[in-house]
């Protein structure tokens, strides 16, 4: 289970509101490579993994990308906090503000409302953590985007490189977690029958010359 | 409270720290499977637990039953208290001057703390915010496998 602990990951402290910054950002809180996508792809994946250390890091990442989806939301709200209809309208969030206000919803760049459709649990551990390497990637290429289009506020731009390398640290993890899956499937495995099944097929055999069914 | 002064699964030894349950697990068919990066690394957590030190007169099926018994009863209090934390949570969020409701809330935190704190440094830990000495977190088996129930 999870419990709250009332404290950032990593400060957000925006001096001055900037509607048309939020209008990118909202992207990291709801759009196709945002927190709440990756939290909820590798919370959901983790139940399909095969070895302690897969399990372990897809638990541990989907925390802490609870985490960041906060520090998302902190940055939308403190860019939105306070501002008119007329601002948002004029940073292009007239119909955002007609639904949400300056309330912080969960959807993509363009206007699309978060989808689970943007994360996949295929219930193959290779396939996923490859999605899941991808996912941080992508993310981290949103971030460096994003780091661009606001690169005349330091105080926006701060907690977003602090996002971005945390991806770049999740992309490392993943991949030596993958790697051990991989080694894990590539082991040499032999199998052994059911004793009891063995020695139900074997009873002839038993009967007749004491062979015990293992072969010896 | 229900465990005070019951640390020890061998019920002989009253120290207060007494970590002993770990004790006797060798021919005793425990729920407790090395798997992942233990089993890689060739080494088997629940042998490293043992410790000489214990004067555990029982024998190792009824030390292993007993050690069981306890882990259920210590991790249904802790569920027990944690619930209830959660709930008087909630309530004084509506009815923060409620001195009642604080008193109560203090008690709980209390006790959960000390059942959590006795529990990890036993079982392993709860959450990645326990301090250790050997990463016990790769432990199986997780909650939804049925591990800590």
């Amino acid at each position: 289970m999870w419990t709250y602990n009332k404290v950032l990951e990593y400060p957000v402290k925006i001096k001055c509101p900037n509607a048309k910054l939020a209008k990118f950002i909202i992207s990291q809180y709801g759009g196709p490579d945002g927190e709440l996508a990756a939290s909820l792809r590798y919370l959901s994946q983790r139940f399909g993994m095969p070895d302690q250390v897969s399990k372990a890091i897809l638990n541990d990442i989907g925390t802490e990308e609870l985490a960041h989806l906060e520090m998302v939301g902190s940055i939308v709200h403190q860019l939105t906090d306070g501002l008119s209809a007329e601002e948002m309208k004029a940073a292009g969030l007239g119909a955002y503000y007609t639904d949400h206000g300056v309330g912080v919803y969960p959807q993509a760049a363009a206007g699309w409302p978060f989808s689970a459709s943007v994360l996949a649990v295929k219930g193959d551990p290779i396939a996923d953590l490859q999605e899941d390497l991808a996912a941080e990637q992508k993310a981290r290429a949103t971030y460096e985007k994003l780091i661009d289009l606001c690169a005349d506020d330091p105080d926006v731009v701060d907690p977003l490189r602090f996002l971005r390398e945390r991806e770049v640290v999740h992309f490392q993890r993943f991949g030596e977690a993958l790697r051990g899956v991989q080694d894990k499937l590539a082991e040499k495995r032999f199998f052994m029958n059911d004793n009891h099944c063995m020695n139900n097929n074997m009873m002839q055999n038993n009967m007749s010359n004491n062979d015990c069914g293992c072969g010896k | 409270m229900l465990l005070e002064n019951r640390n020890c699964g061998c019920m002989q030894n009253n120290q207060p720290n007494c970590e002993c349950m770990g004790n006797n697990l060798e021919n005793c068919n425990c729920d407790y499977t090395p798997q992942g990066i233990n089993a890689a690394f060739g080494y088997n957590t629940a042998n490293m637990m043992q410790d000489d030190g214990c004067s555990c007169q029982m024998t190792p099926e009824q030390c292993c039953d007993e050690r069981n018994r306890i882990r259920e009863e210590m991790i249904g209090q802790i569920k027990c208290l944690n619930f209830a934390v959660i709930e008087l949570g909630l309530y004084l969020d509506t009815h923060h001057d409620d001195q009642k409701a604080i008193c109560l809330h203090r008690e709980y935190t209390k006790q959960l703390k000390e059942l959590k704190d006795q529990y990890q440094r036993v079982y392993g830990p709860l959450s990645i915010y326990y301090p250790c000495k050997k990463w016990r977190w790769l432990e199986g088996p997780w909650p939804w496998e049925g591990g800590n129930k």
